[in-house]
């Protein structure tokens, strides 16, 4: 057998070990259902319209998780998609996790990319929680099937203005091992977000909002958007509401 | 709110209840049923229903169809019956608050053999009274208490009653809420300060940056962000309503009296997660009594208690005018109101409501002795109220405001109370009678108040309840419990079926409570003789922390043959 068979092999079983982690981890949940100790939320932190030169664009990020201090299970997703366009980017996450520290959740799961195309399976690891100075931080690392790693690190942080005036700055960044050229992806820093929301909470569980979203692509990345006629950078205003169901 | 729930088994108790009502003995409270009686079998009905708070109705859980539950009056030395029947469709139980029983009858399922009364079922508790004094009872299942399952107790003394006083008036302090507390805890658990509308924001850095210069305002808050902590949690829940006898400030509940009368007020505090401040401008408050326990009284012009206390206390108005009998929550959220009148219909002011403290360094058990007040480690004195001075020497805080404002309160002991007047201090606590047991404590017992606010988890010692590791004692034993609270918020600690002995300066009359508060980042130490064995609950009586796991097993074991 070739070395490049057995490596397609070994990720067809990757896909399936990640798929039993969550039995294991679920087993606190489970015994904390008994004593009615199971809790769950969902919230949309964005749901928003971008405006800016060019196709408007709808964006969300929205996550819901069910159970208990110590052991969760989230399910996650995320997308865009450009006014009449097909779908630009639409990911879904489904992670299990404990807690490792006061403040920290460690996380294992799948992610699940259906644009842009080709559709992707991933493994996830990722470290999840609340740093010093009130933020909060994720920094996840990902396996495709097809083999290829890359890493994404996030961070946001709420500034009250007042008790219900928020502004929330957030930031994101991508990085790759390897070039996909068929998914527009560079190797090294693909690409960074910057966003900018000021959001007033009529009550906790509704919070429209208005702000600014900056992307820009690096390296090859930025090459490749160039190829297709698109813009390394971008910058958009934001119209959305924030959601805690 | 009466209702058909509360059945009495002996009419004569219910005669003799009206006839002692009207020889002016005591008073029932307007719309309830009390009971004097010499021995008594009841009958306890748990039901859902509605009530009405300032004119907005809301769901309860009611016992003896009423909020609060009747004023059950017992005598020292009595054997009371009482059969408790579960009219909803969700277990339930009855916990006798303070009361020396034995351990089935405590009420508190999953602890002494006793097993929560399922829907439809009826529990007979049968306890001979070992004491006088004030109690209450409560549920101690599902956050029904904070649904309306509170009512008070009041045991006469078969001796003489050292308190004398013309008029003897419960007053039941409890905060409610529209809301089912299953969805509270919820949202507490999604953001643990889910319900905190008096966050730190820039308009106050501003403000602050005005009054003590930028880099203070910027380093203060810099200190408390590098440790993921707000130095605004002083409660963890809002949006109460807060009930004087189940009576919002509106519905204004009012006692009556005779000028020159003495009135003796039971002060119960049934609330879920509240701690009050309560004083009655114009009357000095003689405190007589501390969780049904007399002391030596002491005259004050207010007091602070936590969740689970009580205190009695005795006032003289001697004018023909109403006083009004206010109780502020700690984080100012609100305020329970009611009425001393020589009339009903009058209504006496109500007073400007007192400035919101903040948190300090030291109530995180950071000041080390620097500030020199060092209550840790010296017993409760300067546990609650360590008075006006503690912690203000810090940041700058405490001087009057630059801006000629009033003097801004700092640190969780700071009720703002004005100069030349008195607040209710632990120290001042004073036991009426000699302790009775005067050994020295064998050993000590840690009791490490634990948890974390950003995930909403509470426990004792680090392991919440259901992981617990529980506490374990010999019968006889006489051991100190050194409770250390590593958290930023106050912990009001129960320990059912055994009083402990407060030490708090008091020599051998310190005073007996059932509930001991341990401010945040404080050392309070009490002595306990461990003489009712069974398996006893031990946790903090402020509902969801006891909710999230903030209580152990307290075990008493028995003698050896």
């Amino acid at each position: 057998m070739a070395p490049t068979t057995r490596w397609n092999e070994a990720r067809r079983y990757l896909g399936a070990a990640v798929a039993v982690l969550p039995a294991l981890v679920l087993g606190g949940p489970a015994r904390a259902a008994e004593t009615g100790h199971l809790f769950a939320a969902m919230q949309v932190e964005q749901l928003e319209y971008r405006l800016k030169n060019g196709a408007n664009v709808l964006a969300w990020d929205a996550h819901a998780w069910v159970g208990t201090d110590d052991h969760k299970a989230w399910l996650e997703t995320e997308g865009e998609k450009p006014n009449g366009e097909r779908l630009e980017q639409g990911e879904f996450r489904l992670l299990f996790g404990r807690r490792i520290s006061d403040y920290f959740d460690g996380r294992v799961g799948i992610r699940y990319d259906v644009a842009p195309s080709p559709d992707r399976g991933f493994a996830v690891f990722s470290l999840h929680g609340l740093a010093p100075y009130w933020f909060e931080v994720d920094a996840s690392a990902f396996v495709s099937h097809e083999g290829e790693v890359s890493a994404r690190f996030s961070a946001d942080y709420e500034l009250l203005i007042t008790q219900r005036m928020i502004l929330q700055p957030s930031m994101e960044v991508d990085l790759a091992a390897q070039s996909v050229r068929e998914r527009g992806l560079g190797s090294g820093l693909n690409d960074l977000e910057l966003g900018l929301r000021l959001r007033y909470e009529f009550v906790r569980n509704f919070a429209p909002y208005v702000g600014i979203h900056w992307e820009r692509k690096f390296g090859g990345t930025a090459d490749l958007a160039r190829e297709e006629g698109e813009d390394a950078e971008d910058l958009a205003f934001v119209v959305g509401v924030r959601l805690l169901l | 709110m009466t209702g058909q729930g509360f059945t009495c088994c002996r009419r004569r108790a219910l005669q003799l209840a009206g006839a002692a009502a009207i020889a002016g003995t005591f008073s029932i409270h307007p719309g309830r049923r009390s009971f004097a009686t010499a021995a008594g079998e009841y009958g306890l009905e748990i039901t859902a229903g509605r009530i009405t708070v300032d004119g907005v109705g809301s769901k309860a859980i009611m016992m003896g169809g009423s909020v609060p539950a009747p004023t059950l009056r017992w005598r020292e030395g009595e054997e009371v019956v009482i059969h408790a029947t579960n009219r909803l469709d969700v277990p339930t139980s009855i916990h006798w608050h303070g009361l020396l029983l034995e351990g089935v009858m405590d009420g508190a399922p999953g602890f002494n053999g006793f097993v929560a009364i399922r829907p439809g079922e009826t529990w007979t508790y049968r306890f001979k009274l070992r004491q006088s004094g004030t109690y209450w009872y409560h549920s101690h299942s599902a956050m029904q208490e904070q649904q309306g399952m509170y009512g008070a107790i009041v045991i006469e003394p078969t001796g003489r009653e050292p308190v004398k006083a013309d008029r003897d008036y419960v007053v039941v302090l409890s905060d409610h809420t529209r809301e089912d507390p299953r969805r509270v805890l919820a949202n507490l658990k999604i953001d643990a300060g889910y319900y905190n509308y008096q966050k730190r924001t820039l308009i106050d850095f501003f403000r602050d940056a005005g009054r003590e210069g930028f880099w203070n305002a910027l380093t203060d808050r810099l200190h408390w962000a590098e440790m993921r902590m707000d130095p605004t949690d002083l409660a963890d829940v809002t949006g109460y309503t807060f009930l004087v006898n189940g009576r919002g400030p509106k519905d204004n509940w009012t006692a009556l009296f005779e000028p020159g009368q003495r009135v003796r007020l039971r002060f119960i505090n049934a609330s879920a997660m509240s701690f009050f401040d309560v004083r009655i401008p114009g009357l000095a408050m003689t405190v007589v009594s501390a969780d049904g326990q007399n002391v030596q009284p002491v005259r004050v012009d207010e007091f602070r208690f936590g969740p689970g206390e009580t205190y009695d206390v005795v006032v003289l108005p001697r004018e023909d005018g109403a006083f009004t009998i206010f109780a502020e929550p700690i984080d100012r959220s609100g305020y329970a109101r009611a009425t001393l009148a020589p009339r009903e219909g009058m209504e006496g002011p109500i007073p400007e409501r007192r400035p919101r403290t903040i948190l300090s360094m030291a109530d995180m058990g950071m000041d080390h002795g620097e500030t020199g007040h060092g209550s840790a480690d010296r017993g409760a004195g300067h546990g609650m109220h360590g008075g006006a001075g503690m912690d203000h020497a810090a940041m700058g805080h405490g001087a009057p405001a630059a801006d000629g404002g009033p003097r801004r309160p700092f640190g969780w002991a700071d009720a703002a109370t004005p100069p030349g007047t008195k607040a209710l201090d632990y120290a001042d606590l004073r036991a009426a009678t000699r302790n009775p047991d005067d050994r020295e404590p064998t050993h000590e017992i840690e009791v490490r108040l634990t948890g974390i606010m950003e995930r909403y988890m509470w426990s004792v010692n680090g392991r919440p309840f259901g992981k617990e590791e529980p506490i374990r004692v010999r019968y006889g034993d006489r051991v100190r419990l050194k409770f250390v609270n590593t958290t930023m918020m106050a912990h009001p600690m129960h320990l059912h079926g055994m009083f402990v002995e407060l030490e708090n300066g008091q020599g051998d009359r310190k005073p007996r409570k059932h509930v001991v508060v341990v401010p945040p980042g404080r050392t309070v130490s009490a002595v306990l003789t461990a003489n009712e064995p069974g398996e006893w609950p031990f946790h903090c009586h402020l509902l969801y922390h006891m909710e999230a796991g903030m209580m152990t097993r307290f075990v008493v074991e028995p003698k050896l043959a």
